[in-house]
Parts: C-alpha cells; sequence; structure tokens
C-alpha cells in the first residue's frame, strides 16, 4: 500500500535556510542545497522550499537554488511562496519544481488555481492554507497567517480542491510552534469533505505525534514539519522505523 | 548515451538532471534524424493521453519511435510515455496509442475501492513479476514514486512490477526491447537512479 509521507520544509530567504540547523557532518548549514541532499539522504519522501524572500534579488537567487537542489535530490520537491501568478508556476517548475504550492496568491485571485490545474495538471497545484479558530469557527488567515480573511476555512479548502488543487497542506496557527501534537480536530474536518491528499502541518513536536497523527487519520496522507527536523529533535530514520513499529506503511 | 524525446508534454529538468547524476550522457531532441541514428530512445510524459498522442502523430515521431523498435533498439516510456506504448487508453474517450505493447489503458475511478484517493499520489513498494533488465539492481518491495489516474490493464503477459493500491496495479511493462514504468524513476531517490542506469546500460 501506498507509504504516509513524511516531509521537511525549508524556509529560504535569499538563497539561504533561514533558522540554522546544526548537524554532525553538515559542512554548511544553511545552504538549501546541502540540506536537501541530506533529507533525502536521510529518508525524507519529499522536501517542500518555501521561499519568504520579498525582493527581486531574493527570488533570483532563490530559483538558482532551487535548480542547484534539483539537479542533485532525486525526490519530489515542491515550491511555495510568492506565488500569485502562472508566470509563477512556469518559473519555478522550470527550475526543477514538481509541485507548486499557492497560499495568499490563491486567496487574492481565485482562479490562479483553476488556471494553474489546467495547464499544468492537478497533481502539480498544492492549496497550502493558515487557519485558525476564531470564535469556535475554522478561518482562513493570509499574510503569513497575520491577518484574518474572514474566509470560512473549510468551505474555502472545498472549493479549491473543487477547482483542482490536487493535495492540501493544513498548517493549524493554534498548534503551530506549540509542538504539542498536530491539530487533529482541523485535521478531521479537512479530511472528511476532500478526496484529495492532506498533508498536515503545525504542532509536531516528538515521534509520538506522527503516530498518533497517522493512527488518529487514517486519511491523512503526510506530516510535514521544519525546526524538529531541523534541530535534530526529530531524526527522520527513527520516525520511520516507529512508525513502521506501529504498523504505519512507510518507506525505510 | 540516452536520447529523449521532446515532443512538449512534461518538464524534463529532472530526467535530464538524474542522468547527469549518474554519468550518463543524453541527448534531448525531436530531431528526426537524430532520433533515426539513437541507440537508446526514451519517451517520457505528463499530461493527457489524447494531446500527446496526437503531438506524437503531427510530428511523425510515431513511426520514428516505431522503427525505431523493429530495428531491435531499447525503447522506454515513462509515466504517460508509458502509457503511449499500449494499443489504445480509454482518458476522456478512447484514444489510439503506438500500439508496441497490447493492451489499455483504464481510469481507476471505478476499479479501486471509493475511499481511495485519486490520483494514486506518493512512494509505493514495488511488486516484481518478472525479471526485468530494468530492475537488474531493484529489489522486491523497494518503494518508488507514482502519480497516476490511469493505469495500463490487458497486458498481464508484459507486466514486470505491479504496485497495490486497492487492487493490483501495472507498474512496469516489458516486450521484448520495449520497456515503460508508471511510475517517474527520476524522483525515486536511488532506486529510480539504479532503472534509469540500467536503461543507459543496456
Amino acid at each position: 500500500m501506498i507509504t504516509k509521507r513524511i516531509i521537511p520544509c525549508l524556509d529560504v530567504k535569499n538563497g539561504r535556510v533561514v533558522k540554522g540547523v546544526n548537524f554532525a557532518g553538515l559542512q554548511d548549514v544553511s545552504s538549501p542545497v546541502e540540506l536537501a541532499k541530506f533529507y533525502s539522504d536521510n529518508g525524507a519522501d519529499e522536501l517542500v522550499f518555501y521561499d519568504i524572500t520579498a525582493s527581486a534579488e531574493g527570488r533570483a537567487l532563490f530559483t538558482d537554488i532551487l535548480r542547484e537542489t534539483a539537479s542533485s535530490v532525486f525526490i519530489p520537491l515542491t515550491v511555495g511562496g510568492g506565488i500569485n501568478t502562472v508566470e509563477d508556476f512556469d518559473r519555478v517548475l522550470k527550475c526543477g519544481a514538481d509541485k507548486v504550492s499557492v497560499n495568499s496568491g490563491a486567496i487574492r485571485n481565485p482562479e490562479l488555481v483553476s488556471k494553474a490545474a489546467k495547464l499544468y495538471g492537478d497533481q502539480c497545484v498544492v492549496l497550502s492554507v493558515d487557519v485558525k479558530r476564531v470564535e469556535g469557527v475554522f478561518r482562513v488567515f493570509s499574510k503569513g497567517g497575520r491577518e484574518n480573511t474572514g474566509m470560512e476555512a473549510i468551505s474555502w479548502i472545498r472549493r479549491c480542491v473543487e477547482n483542482g488543487a490536487g493535495e492540501v497542506v493544513v498548517n493549524s496557527i493554534d498548534t503551530d510552534g506549540v509542538k504539542g501534537g498536530f491539530d487533529l480536530e482541523m485535521l478531521e474536518a479537512v479530511c472528511n469533505v476532500v478526496n484529495v491528499p492532506v498533508i498536515a502541518s503545525g504542532g509536531a513536536g516528538k515521534i509520538q505525534d506522527f503516530i498518533s497523527l497517522f493512527k488518529t487519520l487514517p486519511k491523512v496522507d503526510a506530516g510535514l514539519a521544519a525546526s524538529i527536523f531541523h534541530f535534530g529533535e526529530v531524526q527522520i530514520p527513527d520516525l520511520k522505523k516507529a512508525m513502521a513499529a506501529a504498523n504505519i506503511h512507510t518507506r525505510i | 548515451m540516452v536520447t529523449i524525446v521532446d515532443y512538449g508534454v512534461g518538464n524534463l529538468f529532472s530526467l535530464r538532471s538524474s542522468f547527469a547524476a549518474i554519468g550518463e550522457e543524453v541527448v534531448v531532441t525531436a530531431d528526426h534524424a537524430v532520433l533515426q541514428k539513437a541507440d537508446k530512445i526514451l519517451l517520457p510524459g505528463v499530461g493527457a493521453f489524447a494531446d500527446a498522442a496526437e503531438k506524437l502523430r503531427i510530428s511523425g515521431l510515431d513511426r520514428v519511435l516505431k522503427s525505431h523498435v523493429d530495428a531491435g533498439k531499447p525503447l522506454m516510456g515513462i509515466c504517460l510515455g508509458m502509457q503511449m506504448l499500449f494499443e489504445k487508453s480509454y482518458e476522456y474517450g478512447c484514444h489510439e496509442g503506438l500500439g508496441l505493447i497490447p493492451g489499455s489503458v483504464v481510469p481507476m475511478a471505478g476499479s479501486i475501492p471509493e475511499d481511495l484517493k485519486i490520483p494514486h499520489i506518493g512512494w509505493n513498494a514495488l511488486h516484481l513479476k518478472k525479471s526485468s533488465d530494468l530492475f537488474e539492481n531493484v529489489q522486491e518491495g523497494q518503494c518508488v514514486y507514482f502519480v497516476h489516474s490511469y493505469y495500463a490493464d490487458q497486458c498481464d503477459e508484459y507486466v514486470t512490477a505491479t504496485v497495490e493500491y486497492g487492487k493490483e496495479l501495472t507498474a512496469a511493462v516489458a516486450r521484448e526491447n520495449v520497456m515503460g514504468c508508471q511510475f517517474h524513476p527520476e524522483k525515486s531517490g536511488t532506486v529510480g537512479l539504479a532503472i534509469l542506469k540500467a536503461f543507459a546500460q543496456m
């Protein structure tokens, strides 16, 4: 059967990984290329590169880095950050991205999802959504989680999937950074309305959080995290061994 | 040296990079003369069957590929490129393929349990069914990366590997010098690179 995916996420600014990481054997801890290779060699199933640069120069550096990474790492690469037009899709796909994740770009221009899906296929379009509870209702936040759009999140996700989003990354602002586990309630609400892969993000602090995620919600396809992998709090080979021991299908 | 057919279907960046990483030269071309002289041809493809088949026909590349195969030289299809090797596909209608391997390409929808998501996307284990030159360095149960909503059917005799997704689906095929993978070797880590290497060294 298909395996559950483990996905490290790398925030890249001006061509460097933000929040330096600390690994034995890694010479340049903020080189996205080195880090991507390290993760790929250590069992990551996919990588997400998130471009948090605002300037045009930074963007050019990012595509250089992406091209270099895609030339040396042979697992799927998803790219997000600053994707507002189909030209942005084209730019990163040409540099070796396999999938492109849209967030604020889709909020500003909901047609972006359907346009990109028609051009590149549903499998290429990943909807990334930052969600937070406001008075008991799941709301979509934009601008890196700072601004409440007022949109109800579950219907927004459903609408984007109907328009061609082939995967959904659900990032819970409520659990993000808390390291108390994924937001199972929010993820379940999403799984109940879509039939495309759902990727859980926000809240992982230890191996057991991934086990609980996949055991409680078998419909979730992947777990994404950043700092716990970067700081070595969770080593992917250990995580995968623990998943296999818990009878969760995984690629060892 | 592997010659990759460039017929405007899909992104060839990863394939080029994969062969570079394993130290194998590639030529990416749509030039008939170059393809006619090629030792080994790789047919990639991502997207819709009808569109890709049409592109091969209009450009006359279908005839070039057939005569390459008639000459006994290796041809490998990847993903949609593999599906194109078959007689026909039922993706949005019924469309003719290259007819190099008997069988047809059919939708997963309706033939796998409803609770399974389509496309079949992610890493899944290969089950080796027959010895295949491509899988010389691949072990039973190793995972490779799939992204597809259709699969090759009624081709049992030529299936070299399967994958379990609600039912046993065709993962790889071979008929003499014609072979194909439904999955993406260029996205399947070291296992995938070993498959590309095996093809390059045929």
